[in-house]
């Protein structure tokens, strides 16, 4: 039973790296808006730019999510 | 009634068992969502391109919107040299895209949700772009890992980083479709439960969010698809046009 409560908070523990995930995916949009804010013309442009960071940051943390998962179904 | 959100991701045996060896090669309902994506995307581009318009029809119109994209995306990001790998690119995005597509319908099954299927694309990916890179330059393809403009100190540190962040290609690469894919159909799952749990009276308030997280979701499968088109053309590019 032990081994199952220590698999709990294991899995608990790796999702926090979402946290970062999340601070990461808010802070490309933030920055993407204030760009776009200042020169409108150019943000037709990046945006792709801003969909392949935001697709890079969020997996990032979806690594962490990954790393829950197979502890609490894998071992 | 609780049923286990994982349940979906159940790979099970669809018809006879087959073993070749010691490997066993049935057909499974991965195979046969496989099948049905390249059997839809076939079917797509054939009616797309039977009756070549002037003023297109919505078929043609999406065939047609589907190839520019992508060959403006491989114009934009690996330059005119990655011309000829339009048809590789086009595949896998088309794949992948349908495959998440379909998988967005109740009760399909999604395959890009199973590492091995994600790795596999990853991996010809990034065996490809090696070979790639060494028949275009040859031994000179191992100036990848020397950037330009470091400090003579820090190269033997940088050199090792370099290595490993492009032998780690190959697994971001998977891992983003696959993690992305799991989490989303999971939480779709979970949010179901709930509607399920709290009943008439108090499910309605998880239905809506099931409905705007089936958007969200949808929205995460053609962005992954596009991802792992975008990031092929990138490994690409460093290949074709060393240090540019």
């Amino acid at each position: 039973m032990e081994l199952e409560a220590a698999k709990m908070i294991g899995a608990g523990l790796a999702a926090i790296a979402l946290a970062g995930a999340g601070v990461g995916i808010g802070l490309i949009f933030g920055n993407y808006l204030s760009g776009a804010m200042r020169n409108p013309s150019a943000a037709q442009k990046q945006f792709p730019n801003l969909l392949l960071g935001f697709a890079l940051a969020e997996a990032t943390g979806l690594f962490g999510l990954v790393v829950a998962l197979i502890i609490l179904f894998a071992f | 009634m609780a049923i286990n959100p994982m349940h979906q991701f159940e790979v099970y045996r669809i018809g006879p068992e087959i073993n070749l060896g010691t490997v066993n090669l049935s057909f499974t309902n991965a195979s046969l969502f496989m099948i049905i994506s390249a059997i839809t995307i076939l079917f797509l581009l054939f009616l797309g391109t039977k009756k070549k318009l002037l003023i297109p029809s919505k078929t043609q119109f999406i065939t047609e919107m589907s190839y520019t994209f992508i060959a403006k995306m491989i114009n934009d990001t690996a330059g005119s040299g990655a011309k000829s790998f339009f048809p590789f690119i086009f595949t896998l995005f088309m794949f992948v895209l349908f495959c998440n597509m379909i998988g967005m319908l109740p009760y399909s099954f999604t395959v890009t949700s199973h590492i091995i299927v994600t790795f596999m694309l990853a991996a010809t990916v990034f065996i490809g772009v090696t070979i790639i890179g060494f028949i275009k330059h040859g031994i000179k393809y191992l100036e990848l890992f020397v950037p330009k403009g470091v400090p003579i100190i820090l190269l033997p540190l940088i050199i090792v980083i370099e290595i490993i962040s492009y032998l780690s290609r190959p697994v971001s690469l998977s891992v983003r479709l696959f993690a992305n894919m799991m989490a989303g159909h999971t939480m779709l799952k979970v949010f179901g439960g709930f509607v399920i749990s709290l009943g008439l009276l108090g499910g309605w308030l998880p239905l809506g969010f099931s409905v705007a997280l089936t958007g969200l979701e949808i929205l995460v499968a053609f962005l992954q698809a596009y991802v792992f088109a975008i990031l092929t053309c990138i490994y690409l590019n460093d290949a074709l046009n060393l240090h540019h």
